[in-house]
This record gives C-alpha cells, sequence and structure tokens, in this order.
C-alpha cells in the first residue's frame, strides 16, 4: 500500500513546486518550480510542495535568501534555469537563508559576482581596460584597481596580458566590472599574471571540482613537480613548470582528469612519478 | 560573439614548444590526429572526426537538366557550412573569407580534379542528369578543417547510393530502394587535402594544426592527393616565401599522409557494409560513444565487513520472531484450501467428524472391541493353516471379512462361548453379534 502512495506524491512533485530544502544535492531541470523553506513553514509542513512561492507575501522573519547561477526569479515564483543539482550554503545568521544555487555541467562562463577569474585584456581604452573572461560581454576593468595604482602610477599592462581579478558587478545585462583588490586594497594574489607558463580551458564543472578544498587531483599534481598554478572560475587555468615539458604533461593530465575515474588517475600518477 | 584571444603567454609558450618539437596534445610533428569515421542509418551520411573537429557529410541527389555547355555530364555541388555551433566566433549566415576560402578549396580538391564520373551521372542527354549535393556542417572547430572536411566529402560521396533509373524511349522510370538496389556513384580516385602550418617564417613545420597551433602559424600549405600520388590541388596561404626543397618535402609526407588515410577510410566503408549486409545495427547511435563525467562520482566508501554476521545474529535475536505466513495455500483435506493464518476451517473435514463419532459410540464399543480382538487373535491361527488372506489389521469392516467365510462356524461359536464364559461380557454386546451374525 505505502509503495504506490509514494510514486503518486513524487509524480505529483514533478508537475508542482518541489521544497527547495528536499531536493538540496538532487537533479533538478529547468522549468521546475522550486519553494524556499520560509514558505514551506508558513504553509505548514502538510502543505510543504503544494502552492508556489510567493516571495514579497507574509514573510515574517525576513530571510536573506540568494538566487546564484541557474535559478530565476520570474514574478513570484522561483524557478530553475539550468539542468543540474541544487546545492545550498547556509548564510551566518539563520539556518533557512543562505545561497541557493544550481551546479550545472557546462563550458560557457556566465559573469557572477565574487567569482576570481582568468581573463585576457583585449583593449585599453582611455582609464579603463577591456577583458575578455569568456562571458557574453567583456568586462572591464579600471587602471586604478590594482594593488598600489595611482593616476601617476599606472600599472603595466599590455593589450593581450592575462589577468587575475574579481568581480565586483555582475549583473545581467550589464557590462561586468572587474578588480585585482580586494575590500582592503591589497592585491591578495590578485593582478597580472607573468609573461610565461600556459593557459588552457577546462569545463566550468572541472574547476569547481579542482577547487574544492580537499581535491586530491590538485594534492596528487602538487606531488609531481614544482608548479605554479591559477584557476579561473570561467574554466581557464593558468599553469608553469620549470620546463615546457613538465608544463605540458601537467596541461594533459588537468585536462583528462574529468573523465577518468579515481583509480586510473592513480594509476597514471604513479607511472608519472616513477619517470 | 567575438572571437576569444590569444594572449601573449599562450603564443610565447607554443612558439617555444613548437622550437623544441613539442606539441600540445603530445604529437610528433609529422603526426595526424586520430581520424574516426562513422556512419549514419542512410547512405552518404557519415561525421568525420579528426581529433576534436567534427564534420558531418550529408550527401543527396536530385534529377535536373543539365548545363547548356555540358549537356552530359551530371552536376557537383558543395557546400561546406560553419555554424555557431562549431565555435561562438563563427557568424551565421555570412559568408566569412575563412569559408569562402575553404569552399573554393574544397571544389577544387574535389570536382575539379575529376575523382567522380560526372558523365554516369547523365540519364537523358540534355535533359535530366543527376544533380550530386555534398553538404558538409563543422560540427566542432578545433583547427584544420579542410582536411576532416575533405575526407568527410570523400568517405559520404563513397558511402552514397542514388537510386536506379532506367529509361526506355522517352520515357525515365525511377525505382525505390525497394524495388532495385540503389547504385553506388562511379568514383575514380580519391583526393584527400593534407594540410601543413609553417612557423618562424618556414623555419619550423607542423603536419594537422589544431586551433591554438593555427593562430600562431605563420603560413599555411595544403596539398590535395591522391593514393597513387597525384597532386590535385596546392594552395600556399599566409604569404612566406617557401622554398623548393620544402614543398617537395610536404608533398612526400602528404603521400604518406594520404595512402594512410584511404586505408582508413577503405576499411571504414568496409565495415559498415559488411555490418549492413548482416543486418547488425549501424548508424551514429551505434558509433559514436558518449563521454563520462566522472569526477563528480562519489567514491564507494569501504565498509567494515568483519563482524557483520555477530552483528546480524544480534540483530536477529533481539528482533521479534516474525508472524509464520503461509505464502502458498494450504490443503487440509481435498477440496478445501486455506492461505495465510486463520482460525483452522472445519468445513468437510473428514478425519474429526470421523473422530467425533468414535468417541460417541466409545462407551458400548469398547467391550465389543475387546472380544473382536479376542476373535481375530483366534482367527488369524486358523487362517494360517487354510491358506487364507492374511489379515492383520483390527477394524470392524474387516472383522466382517473374516467372519464371512462359513467354513468353521462352529469353532467361532465355540470360541465366543468361551470367551463368555471367561469374560462373561455384557448381554446386550453378545447380541449384537449374533445379529451381526445373522445378517450375513
Amino acid at each position: 500500500m505505502a509503495e504506490p502512495a509514494l510514486v503518486a506524491s513524487e509524480s505529483l512533485a514533478g508537475c508542482r513546486a518541489r521544497a527547495a530544502r528536499t531536493v538540496l544535492g538532487q537533479v533538478v531541470l529547468p522549468g521546475e518550480e522550486l519553494l524556499l523553506p520560509e514558505q514551506e513553514e508558513t504553509d505548514g509542513p502538510g502543505f510543504a510542495g503544494e502552492r508556489p512561492l510567493r516571495l514579497n507575501a507574509g514573510i515574517r522573519t525576513r530571510l536573506r535568501v540568494v538566487c546564484g547561477p541557474g535559478l530565476r526569479r520570474s514574478g513570484d515564483r522561483l524557478l530553475v534555469t539550468k539542468c543540474g543539482r541544487l546545492r545550498h550554503k547556509a548564510s551566518g545568521c539563520g539556518s533557512s537563508g543562505g545561497i541557493y544555487w544550481v551546479d550545472s555541467q557546462q563550458k560557457r562562463y556566465v559573469p557572477v559576482k565574487g567569482d576570481h577569474v582568468i581573463g585576457i585584456v583585449t583593449a585599453k581604452s582611455g582609464d579603463i581596460f577591456k577583458v575578455d573572461v569568456g562571458g557574453s560581454e567583456p568586462a572591464s576593468l579600471s587602471y586604478l584597481a590594482f594593488e598600489g595604482a595611482t593616476k601617476r602610477n599606472r600599472p603595466n599592462v599590455q593589450v593581450g596580458d592575462l589577468i587575475y581579478g574579481q568581480f565586483v558587478v555582475a549583473n545581467k545585462d550589464m557590462e561586468p566590472e572587474m578588480v585585482c583588490i580586494d575590500s582592503c586594497g591589497r592585491a591578495n594574489g590578485m593582478g597580472v599574471i607573468g609573461q610565461d607558463g600556459l593557459l588552457f580551458k577546462v569545463t566550468l564543472g572541472l574547476i569547481r571540482k579542482l577547487l574544492a578544498p580537499d581535491c586530491e587531483i590538485i594534492q596528487e599534481v602538487g606531488k609531481l613537480y614544482p608548479l605554479e598554478i591559477v584557476f579561473g572560475m570561467n574554466g581557464r587555468i593558468w599553469v608553469k613548470a620549470k620546463t615546457i615539458q613538465q608544463t605540458l604533461i601537467l596541461a594533459n593530465i588537468l585536462e583528462a582528469c574529468e573523465h577518468m575515474t579515481a583509480d586510473q588517475r592513480k594509476q597514471i600518477f604513479a607511472r608519472l612519478a616513477e619517470s | 560573439m567575438k572571437e576569444t584571444p590569444l594572449s601573449n603567454c599562450e603564443r610565447r609558450f607554443l612558439l617555444r614548444a613548437i622550437e623544441e618539437k613539442k606539441r600540445l596534445d603530445g604529437r610528433q610533428t609529422y603526426d595526424y590526429r586520430n581520424i574516426k569515421i562513422s556512419f549514419g542509418t542512410d547512405y552518404g551520411c557519415c561525421i568525420v572526426e579528426l581529433g576534436k573537429t567534427r564534420v558531418l557529410g550529408q550527401v543527396s541527389c536530385e534529377l535536373v537538366a543539365p548545363k547548356l555547355n555540358r549537356a552530359t555530364e551530371g552536376i557537383l555541388f558543395f557546400n561546406l557550412e560553419l555554424s555557431q555551433m562549431a565555435a561562438p566566433a563563427f557568424e551565421p549566415g555570412r559568408q566569412s573569407d575563412l569559408l569562402v576560402k575553404l569552399n573554393r578549396l574544397l571544389e577544387r580538391c574535389l570536382r575539379n580534379s575529376k575523382c567522380i564520373d560526372t558523365e554516369s551521372l547523365c540519364v537523358v542527354a540534355g535533359e535530366k542528369v543527376w544533380q550530386i549535393r555534398v553538404d558538409l556542417h563543422l560540427l566542432n572547430h578545433d583547427g584544420n578543417i579542410i582536411d576532416a572536411a575533405s575526407i568527410a566529402a570523400i568517405v559520404a560521396l563513397c558511402h552514397f547510393r542514388r537510386p536506379d533509373v532506367s529509361v526506355q524511349g522517352e520515357e525515365v522510370t525511377l525505382y525505390t530502394p525497394e524495388e532495385r538496389d540503389p547504385v553506388a556513384l562511379s568514383i575514380h580516385h580519391m583526393p584527400i587535402c593534407v594540410s601543413f602550418a609553417f612557423f618562424q617564417q618556414g623555419t619550423y613545420l607542423l603536419v594537422d594544426p589544431n586551433e591554438r597551433e593555427e593562430r600562431v602559424m605563420d603560413g599555411l600549405l595544403v596539398i590535395a592527393m591522391n593514393k597513387h600520388r597525384e597532386i590535385c590541388t596546392i594552395q600556399s596561404s599566409g604569404g612566406i616565401m617557401l622554398l623548393k626543397d620544402q614543398v617537395l618535402r610536404c608533398s612526400k609526407i602528404a603521400g604518406v599522409k594520404v595512402a594512410e588515410i584511404t586505408e582508413l577510410i577503405q576499411k571504414a566503408l568496409e565495415n559498415d557494409q559488411k555490418v549492413r549486409k548482416e543486418g547488425g545495427k549501424f548508424g551514429f547511435a551505434e558509433s559514436i560513444a558518449d563521454q563520462r563525467i566522472t569526477t563528480f562520482k562519489m567514491e564507494k566508501a569501504p565498509i567494515d565487513t568483519s563482524d557483520v554476521e555477530e552483528k546480524a545474529e544480534e540483530i536477529i535475536a533481539e528482533a521479534e520472531p516474525p508472524s509464520e505466513v503461509v505464502s502458498k495455500p494450504v490443503l487440509w483435506t481435498s477440496g478445501t484450501a486455506q492461505i495465510g493464518e486463520g482460525i483452522e476451517n472445519s468445513w468437510g473435514d473428514l478425519e474429526d467428524s470421523e473422530k467425533d463419532d468414535d468417541d460417541e459410540g466409545g462407551s458400548d464399543e469398547a467391550v465389543i472391541l475387546d472380544s473382536v480382538k479376542m476373535d481375530t487373535g483366534v482367527e488369524v491361527s486358523d487362517i494360517g493353516s487354510q491358506d487364507a488372506p492374511i489379515v492383520l489389521s483390527d477394524s470392524e469392516e474387516e472383522e466382517m471379512i473374516i467372519l464371512e467365510p462359513d467354513k468353521n462356524p462352529k469353532k467361532i461359536r465355540t470360541q465366543i462361548a468361551c470367551t463368555k464364559q471367561e469374560k462373561a461380557p455384557s448381554k446386550k454386546a453378545v447380541k449384537k453379534r449374533k445379529k451381526k451374525r445373522t445378517t450375513n
């Protein structure tokens, strides 16, 4: 008896809004409607998933909920625009607030505020640089947004140089803006990347994987050769090792990691460590 | 969308790597990337993969009026398209310089080399000829489009079958594939383009440049050749000065590469033919494997199985014993059935009712039984001597059988008298016995 009821409720959820909390880490599809926890609570647990979200109506405790990439507010509804896994990061104050976003597998980058990216300077015009970040539009970067830069003391940036920076403005239908300093005015690792080394592109999913706090791949790569490496959230990786040969090996390994299982990867690293 | 610019560091790295005779994907100077040819379910449809560069070729045909100056020749038409799907920098609906250049080169390579017998495409001179149209679509751009496109075009043409026609007088009959087998085109030879990229004003040379190598190259030399080492087209672009021996060396390399590629094409065509004949599975869905993304896979967590058995036993011991469930119908007696638990069914329970009956009459029959036992005891010994059937059981019915033969009624009677004397049974029982005997 219990099984048919379960199936029925699942098929119901397919066409109606699901509570965001219940589908965390699960695959969501474009066009799906989601309910945020606060909406769920006002409706009571029995009615969770029954009514679509109303962001403006009857919010007792104002929770800060941020819709990240892959989610979009359409009127009073919250819609999924990409297929992938729903993720959530709780904010400091409350458990139900925080950021919701969809981790999807794609190559095209869409600028997101706060992302650290690698850009290529395409033009110098007046007091701003145009930087290609792989998005639909080049980002703008003020020459004052470098550490220690003043009107008189301009940074030495040429067309074609690589820039590691952070987005401060990334809105829909607007030119994104980058800076190479943090809020304290320090470079904090950002700025122009050296002239040597190799830049290559991987998928955004692989970058996220590599940037995860305890990524095995990076640890294993670090054991192979001494290297310098920069990851941009826009899918670009800059890597530099002592020789061209080593740089090429590192680039090829990182690229190939996406389609290898953990065992295959370990084998390859073991073989490389021998040679 | 604008093309992603090439950064200074990429350019510098690439040139330095080429100086060291190293390439980004680990190839040698004269190596081609992996070529993969897969066929669609229809004739004349193929996808050629050259590394990550992918070209889809599709051939179609149509009966049209010939050109006025060439009344007996069929028409060949080539069209390469660079869609935005291949690279975001390609603009749709615009003839870019690159596209014009590639289309011209393809036409020169395939039409002007007369690799296809156009006269065999004539149906009625001056009135009807076949127009063969080759559509090539770039699906993904990773450099060296022309080589991939030329391979795709010739493979698609070799694979193509046109409907059979017959001419009787003025009448032209077109047969469907069911009526008559479609006819392959007659192809004299297979011209294949081989690209050479030159760097540092011709100091370094690479075969089959990929997209990034193409961006930093100074010049490009394309040689179209067939396996008989006949050059069909040669084109140099980029405006570099090439030396005579460089071109000669390139043509030698091209000869080797073309021989390899032709062999591969022939093998692929044979394979497809074989599969079709055997009725196996063919088509893109079968031949193009999809890649898996494994970085997101959860690793299997190791499970400690050392004391699983004890734990399982503990759990079993602690748990309440499950109620007995009988999955199969229980057949107590014939004609009754019971599934699962429940109160025992007494319907048609013959044995039980018999038992009850026995109990009822137990008090007065007990005496009779005693006397009967006595009887049988005597009888058995008698029967043994008279070769009568031996009956060892002591039920009432058999008793009667034993009593049936009237050979020694006297004896029995005397026996009964004996028992009367010995045990002095109740009169009632004796009467009963007598009655029985009389009925017999």
